[in-house]
């Protein structure tokens, strides 16, 4: 077994440079966004009274689910004591941070008022689970820091078990807020149901696994350093495992509603009549974001490393397209104020509320992954996050379950 | 303070007493009365109030907007000519039975509950319940996430989507806050009745009653008593101070 050696990215160099040009040009279109949709309101976006969540909120739900999922890799080495997972576990912990804080600048910047951030801070309603997201978020900054100085300071080695277990646990308790932020509302025939919270927490894995997928495949290519085949699988069935929980908590969600007559209409809705909602549903979520990465993951050859990026890339769409059908479908199916009866008014009752992004939304959107991709790639390239190598492509996968070439954890310090 | 408030209730019963008493009563003859007296500045709202409404769908007619109207007017909500963001505090909703072929016309706003959802769901506060159960918005720290909106089973609330200009000194509206229905809470706090009722009396089809349903002596109280009554969405357990009747 080699001895693990972390190593700055080294930056500056023409490759990086475009990389954290283009990353800047994108977040300086979505500070652009911003300051247009603040300063004329939000009438200029394709938010409206009926859908008053949109575009925004689908890539900050998005980022926030994968900032959890993508503390998995850490957590299954450190908590669960899986050796070939552990040399990863500093960008694990990176990624997470990064894609958090990515989400809440988001979901921040879209607010009405969002100079009063303050305000959110300073006052707090205990009841609402939007109080309690504003301490998991704030607390999940500090305990994946504190989790990751145990990770790259030998002398605190005796903290790192308890701040892994404290770091997963929040994890899990931050994912349930996230989840219940739609399984707390009872007005919507979409939302309102327990099942949300655990399945944003299979949800959760599986974006936050893909996410970090290709950012280590982007992040070794890019700097020339090796991945050895036998991680690769690992992380490829690791990733086929999450989505088939997803799929699960997915289709018992509907099959409940389902069940209950009077949630015929919004499921008919979202699996048969919706349109756009419906092809997001079927063949974004369920075909090309659920069926086809699970082929991928169990099915292709073990070495294929493009079924690898393609079953990520493929996991991160479907995602997107699973939360716009939860956000927007949820919104556009109309509010049931008389259920079982036709109504109609001045401010769109009965109707499906139609819904069409507009381009700073987009923006904005884009800009939250751009911020979090240069969070981590700046990161990388200043602190020791990524080890030299991940194990040599060709060589032969050892047993399963006894870690990769890379032996075991050791940081370098 | 306690004092105070005794003081205020007695001189409100007062007040009914002789407001009842001088009101005429007759069949086909709509009951107009004020039910509410002015609450001196600084005195807070009064949890022995419970302000709400009953509206009878049989005597609304489609035709009319007279409650419409007299929102906009009072309130100052000047449309944009985008009907998918231009602010709605009360709106008239036609309803039918697919299967009878039954048909109502109502106004529905907010329906400031006993436990509203908008409240619950607010991270700061800013939606909130006064002691006599009218539900409003503080916008100095409403920061604008519309997450009660997300809640609101009624769809009653609205998001300034735009600035405002020559607001009401009663009714400041912030772009970028949630805003509904007060109930016109400016002019129960004087001892008047919401404008959507005033105008429903005046010259709508008097289908609006609006008053205090803590009060037994009060209208509205004696009717919600005796006569049967429907909350929108009552399975939902929010307990709706607007209640309905012909629906």
């Amino acid at each position: 077994m080699r001895k693990l050696v972390y190593q700055e990215l080294t930056p500056m160099t023409p490759g990086w440079l475009a990389v954290v040009g283009g990353l800047a040009v994108v977040i300086l279109a979505a500070a652009a966004s911003v300051v247009y949709m603040e300063h004329e309101g939000h009438w200029v976006t394709g938010m409206t009274n009926q859908v008053v969540w949109g575009m925004p909120h689908v890539f900050a739900v998005f980022l926030i689910v994968a900032a959890s999922g993508a503390l998995n890799v850490a957590s299954i080495g450190s908590v669960f004591g899986r050796e070939p997972y552990q040399p990863l576990g500093r960008l694990s912990g990176l990624l997470a941070i990064a894609l958090l804080a990515g989400g809440l600048a988001v979901l921040v910047l879209d607010l009405g008022r969002p100079d009063r951030l303050a305000v959110a801070m300073t006052h707090f309603n205990f009841k609402s689970i939007f109080a309690w997201n504003v301490i998991l978020y704030s607390g999940f900054f500090g305990i994946v820091a504190l989790y990751l100085w145990t990770m790259m300071d030998w002398t605190k080695k005796a903290f790192y078990k308890p701040a892994a277990i404290a770091a997963f646990v929040w994890r899990l308790v931050l994912t349930t807020g996230t989840g219940s932020i739609f399984g707390f509302l009872i007005a919507r025939d979409a939302y309102g149901s327990a099942v949300m919270a655990p399945m944003f927490i299979a949800m959760s894995f599986a974006f936050g696994l893909a996410v970090f997928n290709l950012v280590v495949m982007a992040l070794y290519a890019g700097s020339g350093r090796p991945i050895g085949d036998d991680l690769v699988l690992r992380l490829r069935k690791l990733l086929g495992l999450f989505v088939a929980a997803n799929l699960y908590f997915v289709a018992v969600q509907h099959l409940t509603a389902l069940y209950w007559a009077g949630h015929a209409g919004v499921e008919a809705f979202i699996l048969r009549d919706g349109g756009i909602y419906t092809l997001l549903f079927w063949g974004g979520q369920v075909g090309l974001g659920g069926v086809v990465p699970l082929l991928l993951a169990f099915a292709a050859k073990p070495q294929c490393r493009n079924a690898f990026r393609m079953a990520s890339a493929l996991v991160i769409l479907g995602g997107l397209a699973q939360v716009y059908v939860i956000i927007i479908g949820g919104q556009a199916y109309p509010l049931q104020l008389f259920p079982g009866m036709e109504i109609s008014s001045s401010f769109a009752d009965g109707q499906v509320h139609s819904y069409v992004p507009s381009l700073p939304e987009i923006a904005l959107g884009l800009g939250g992954v751009a911020l979090a991709l240069l969070i981590t790639l700046v990161g990388a390239s200043f602190l020791r996050f990524l080890p030299e190598s991940l194990g040599e492509p060709s060589a032969p996968a050892e047993a399963e379950g006894h870690g990769a070439p890379v032996g075991v954890h050791q940081p370098a310090e | 303070m306690s004092t105070d408030n005794n003081d205020f209730d007695g001189q409100r019963r007062a007040f009914l007493q002789v407001a009842g008493a001088v009101t005429v009563v007759a069949p086909g003859v709509t009951l107009i009365a004020a039910q509410a007296s002015a609450r001196p500045a600084g005195e807070p709202a009064s949890a022995a109030n419970r302000w709400g409404m009953l509206i009878d769908s049989t005597k609304c007619s489609p035709d009319c907007k007279a409650c419409v109207t007299a929102c906009k007017q009072e309130m100052g909500l000047v449309g944009h000519d985008r009907p998918r963001t231009d602010a709605q505090y009360i709106r008239k909703l036609e309803v039918s039975d697919p299967s009878t072929g039954m048909r109502h016309s109502l106004p529905v706003m907010c329906q400031h509950c006993a436990k509203p959802a908008c409240v619950d769901v607010c991270p700061t506060g800013a939606s909130m319940k006064r002691a006599d159960g009218i539900v409003l918005v503080d916008r100095h720290i409403c920061i604008g996430c519309r997450y009660c909106m997300m809640a609101c089973p009624y769809k009653a609330r609205s998001f300034t989507h735009e600035d405002q200009t020559d607001q009401k000194p009663y009714l400041p509206r912030g772009k970028g806050t949630v805003e509904a229905c007060t109930m016109c809470v400016h002019r129960i706090d004087a001892g008047r009745q919401p404008a959507c009722v005033e105008a429903c009396q005046s010259s709508g089809g008097g289908a609006m009653l609006f008053g205090d349903l803590s009060d037994p002596s009060s209208e509205i109280a004696k009717r919600v008593s005796t006569e049967t009554t429907t909350r929108i969405r009552g399975e939902l357990g929010l307990d709706p101070g607007v209640r309905y009747q012909g629906i």
